[in-house]
């Protein structure tokens, strides 16, 4: 979902670069809390892993693809803020090294992956997890369905920039229709990925979930 | 699980997901570009300011076979977004005693 120069005429790029921009200030502000010796080096990971699983597009639809965009998983394996920081830097450095992603659209970019796609996933994780038995399995379940459903609400994101300021006329309900109906298919994979994904670092170093330490630590003060 | 083993396997495997697995990724064009090219408004992009870089496209420019290409282009990003990143998250940390 990589916006190309072009698309999205440039006041309006420029618009949603200053909103991205807020967004990472208060994301790094925000991410201060939550970072610490032990936490910044898994953040860092995360970052890297998203960048590498970035690079496996798969087939979705007749000649379609799609890959992980990762704002689900980085929201629960290292919290909202610290997902923003970490989406934003494989987008500036997808653009700058790789010619993936256009300079010009960057903020409008990051406005669907970083802003968007992490808080509206993570939102979804903690409604899901609320409402499932505390077990870690939920943590999964509710992470699948965060990622599912974080992937159309980026997609949606760049709508509302076409619907803004597209270069073309095409309708904005058939780009609506067309853009969300492949991304939810794309979403069924991000949701697999992020399954899987966060169940591994459950399984192997529970303590360093975000959404799940969170979750015990609550527990721990309620026993004192 | 020790956390430095556990550091040291998610990066392995991300140097493995992006330097050999990449590889075999899909080449159809993702969700927005195929709906771009569907609906036409993908006469409106414009040419990447860095197209003509050597790392465009996650290929290194100079290598003609594209299993080596693509793995290298996969094996410096992943190097890249772990030391800008990692050294990023460092900076902004709560400093122990804060």
């Amino acid at each position: 979902m990589h916006i190309p120069d072009g698309f999205i005429d440039l006041p309006t790029s420029a618009g949603f670069a200053v909103v991205a921009a807020a967004g990472v200030a208060i994301s790094i502000r925000g991410a201060k809390s939550s970072l610490d010796e032990k936490t910044a080096p898994l953040a860092g990971l995360t970052a890297t892993f998203i960048f590498a699983v970035q690079m496996l597009n798969f087939p979705v639809a007749a000649g379609t693809s799609g890959h992980l965009l990762g704002a689900a998983l980085a929201a629960v394996l290292i919290g909202p803020y610290a997902a923003t920081l970490a989406i934003t830097i494989v987008l500036i450095l997808q653009a700058l090294l790789f010619a993936d992603g256009g300079l010009s659209a960057l903020g409008l970019s990051i406005f669907n992956m970083s802003l968007v796609g992490v808080w509206v996933g993570y939102g979804v994780f903690l409604i899901i997890k609320m409402i499932m038995p505390k077990q870690k399995i939920s943590i999964s379940i509710a992470s699948a369905i965060a990622a599912l459903l974080s992937v159309p609400a980026a997609a949606a994101g760049f709508v509302l920039q076409y619907a803004i300021g597209a270069n073309a006329t095409f309708s904005v309900s058939t780009v609506f229709t067309a853009m969300i109906g492949t991304h939810f298919l794309i979403g069924i994979g991000e949701a697999l990925i992020t399954f899987f994904a966060v169940g591994a670092v459950l399984a192997s170093r529970s303590d360093l979930v975000y959404g799940y330490k969170n979750e015990t630590s609550k527990l721990e003060i309620r026993a004192n | 699980m020790k956390q430095k083993t556990f550091l040291i396997s998610g990066f392995i495997a991300s140097l493995f997901l992006a330097g050999i697995v990449s590889f075999y990724a899909s080449s159809h064009p993702d969700g927005l570009e195929k709906v771009a090219s569907d609906i036409g408004f993908i006469d409106s992009a414009e040419d990447h300011t860095n197209s003509d870089g050597i790392l465009a496209d996650y290929g290194v420019k100079g290598i003609d076979n594209s299993r080596l290409s693509t793995g290298a282009a996969g094996v410096i990003g992943v190097v890249a977004t772990g030391v800008v990143s990692t050294g990023l998250f460092f900076l902004i940390r709560r400093k122990s005693g804060d």
